[in-house]
């Protein structure tokens, strides 16, 4: 199931991330990057190869249960691409991703699936090593907790549900502003309260 | 070597003022002021008009308006930084357009203030003179190792107005460069490496009217030698020049400290004069956001102004009034305001009548 990503009460948001369904493109390699549900997309995409064989051969996953605990390792698995790696966390899985993408050739193509916090973190990673833009593809798939930055403490709270809610670093409270950067891979927090200590919205499950 | 600012640098121009703690912050002569409006209501539009000089003794004159508040502002800036050094990032790729950027304020500023800024060249050996900072440099063009600080934080640390530094790629800009000490709450560590729709996208209304869309095109048409100008405006309480997104919560309190009593002294309208330059080596664009504050005070000496505000605040759309940051206290601003509007018709234009 492909989750559309329109903001509750923010209509006008036109420049957030744009995910669109996996598609096999001809490369020498093809370096696969998901975490939970993500999975399913990625048995999806090599659905639609014209030779399945040769991508496979090309092919390599490396793979992280989502943030709900969804593991379809297994999955992936059964599919027989030339290397899988499965990490436990996204931060366990991003040194491999920067050895791997140390030693990846121009032309290599990016497929990048799961949730935005997944989708963020590896793009970063891909976009520092200096490939270009066109060469990433990105489907969200599964869960829509956000990462969020604090503006003021610069902290980062993962799997963000809430809105607003607690920094986990400096306790303030926060509302996520519809703003992303690809940078920090993280949407922005800011003080819901500041004008007025204490007085706090009640917070919604805005991210599923 | 550093830009340690020397004792004796104020002088009969420039004020001794400050823009936090006590707030001494005034303008000698309001009707200097870049008041915003020329009707007498607002909505979005790109609205971008050449950057040429224009009426002596109006910020327009010059090229970079260098007022009676450069001093005290560059203090500001100084102590800024100190506090949070991400207000000022490059990404590596922007050096070339930070040199671009020295050399466009540094020429500009010893042709039209000689008697402030001097800029003399042997090749590529050059000697700057900033005397209301008391900084004398020599230095080599396009070599970082002869500068304190890279090129964009070296001339930065010397020039008005936030700036960002636009890369030209993929059909769009990215803002890859930039310094935020005097800004309308946003966050340059946030936004660096953003392109154009993703550093708006928090803008209300605009998206739908197409307005980024047609700003982006004409950018990118943008010619060396043609620099172009719009305004922005906001409002905020105190002459605060770091309204940043990091300091939210120092600041934002100050909101809800208004009276009828001190509103017309305490409450500011925030003009930005935004102007646009296409860098010639780099490429790239140099986007100028320069900050001007008057107290409501100063702006009702003008009996055009006094009668526009109160019109334009009274009729924004409340959308804008949220983005803006005003909301709260639009009420007491217009009520305010109202005294000093007699509903007599207004001329075309923003200039005062008189």
């Amino acid at each position: 199931m492909t989750t559309t990503l329109i903001p509750v009460g923010a209509p006008s948001i036109t420049s957030r991330p744009v995910y669109a369904p996996l598609e096999p493109r001809p490369a020498s390699q093809h370096l696969i990057i998901a975490d939970g549900e993500g999975a399913e997309a990625v048995v999806a995409l090599f659905g639609k190869a014209n030779d399945r064989s040769a991508m496979l051969a090309a092919a390599q996953v490396l793979y992280t249960p989502g943030p709900n605990g969804t593991d379809q390792s297994a999955a992936l698995e059964a599919l027989g691409v030339a290397q899988l790696f499965r990490a436990p966390t996204i931060p366990a899985l991003l040194p491999r991703l920067a050895r791997v993408l140390s030693a990846a050739h121009m032309g290599t193509q990016f497929y990048l699936a799961g949730t935005e916090g997944l989708i963020g973190q590896a793009e970063r990673e891909v976009m520092n090593t200096g490939f270009p833009h066109a060469s990433v593809q990105k489907e969200h798939r599964g869960s829509t907790v956000r990462r969020v930055q604090c503006v003021h403490c610069k902290g980062i709270t993962e799997n963000v549900a809430t809105d607003p809610f607690k920094c986990s670093h400096c306790g303030l409270n926060l509302f996520v502003r519809d703003h992303y950067s690809r940078r920090m891979a993280a949407f922005q927090g800011v003080n819901i309260d500041a004008e007025d200590p204490g007085q706090v919205p009640e917070s919604v499950v805005r991210f599923k | 070597m550093s830009l340690d600012f020397k004792t004796g640098a104020f002088n009969d121009f420039f004020r001794d003022e400050t823009f936090r703690g006590d707030f001494t912050y005034r303008n000698s002569n309001p009707r200097r002021f870049p008041f915003p409006f020329d009707r007498d209501d607002y909505m979005y539009s790109v609205n971008m008009e050449p950057h040429v000089p224009g009426r002596p003794g109006s910020v327009f004159e010059h090229i970079f308006d260098v007022d009676e508040h450069y001093v005290a502002e560059m203090k500001d800036r100084a102590k800024v930084l100190a506090d949070d050094p991400l207000r000022c990032q490059s990404l590596p790729h922007m050096t070339l357009a930070g040199w671009d950027t020295l050399e466009l304020v540094m020429e500009a500023k010893a042709r039209d203030y000689p008697q402030w800024f001097s800029l003399t060249k042997d090749g590529n050996r050059w000697h700057w003179i900033n005397r209301p900072l008391g900084i004398e440099q020599s230095f080599t063009f396009l070599d970082e190792s002869t500068l304190p600080y890279g090129p964009f934080e070296y001339i930065m640390r010397q020039t008005q107005g936030d700036w960002t530094l636009q890369d030209e790629r993929d059909g769009t800009l990215w803002m890859d460069a930039g310094i935020a000490t005097s800004q309308a709450d946003w966050s340059v560590d946030f936004d660096v490496g953003m392109n154009f729709h993703e550093w708006h996208a928090p803008v209300p209304l605009a998206h739908e009217k197409g307005v980024f869309d047609r700003a982006l095109k004409f950018l990118l048409k943008l010619q060396h030698g043609a620099p172009v100008r719009r305004f922005n405006w906001t409002m905020t309480v105190n002459p605060l020049l770091d309204t940043a997104p990091e300091t939210y919560p120092k600041w934002g309190p100050m909101k809800a400290t208004l009276t009828p009593e001190n509103l017309g002294q305490k409450q500011h309208l925030r003009v930005e004069l935004q102007t646009l330059y296409r860098l010639p080596r780099s490429n790239a664009i140099a986007f100028d956001i320069r900050c001007y504050l008057a107290s409501f005070d100063e702006i009702v000496t003008v009996p055009k102004w006094a009668r526009r505000l109160h019109r334009v605040i009274r009729d924004l759309p409340e959308e804008l009034a949220t983005y803006k940051g005003f909301l709260r206290n639009r009420p007491a601003m217009v009520e305010w305001l109202a005294k000093h509007d007699d509903g007599a018709p207004t001329s075309p234009g923003w200039w005062p009548d008189d």
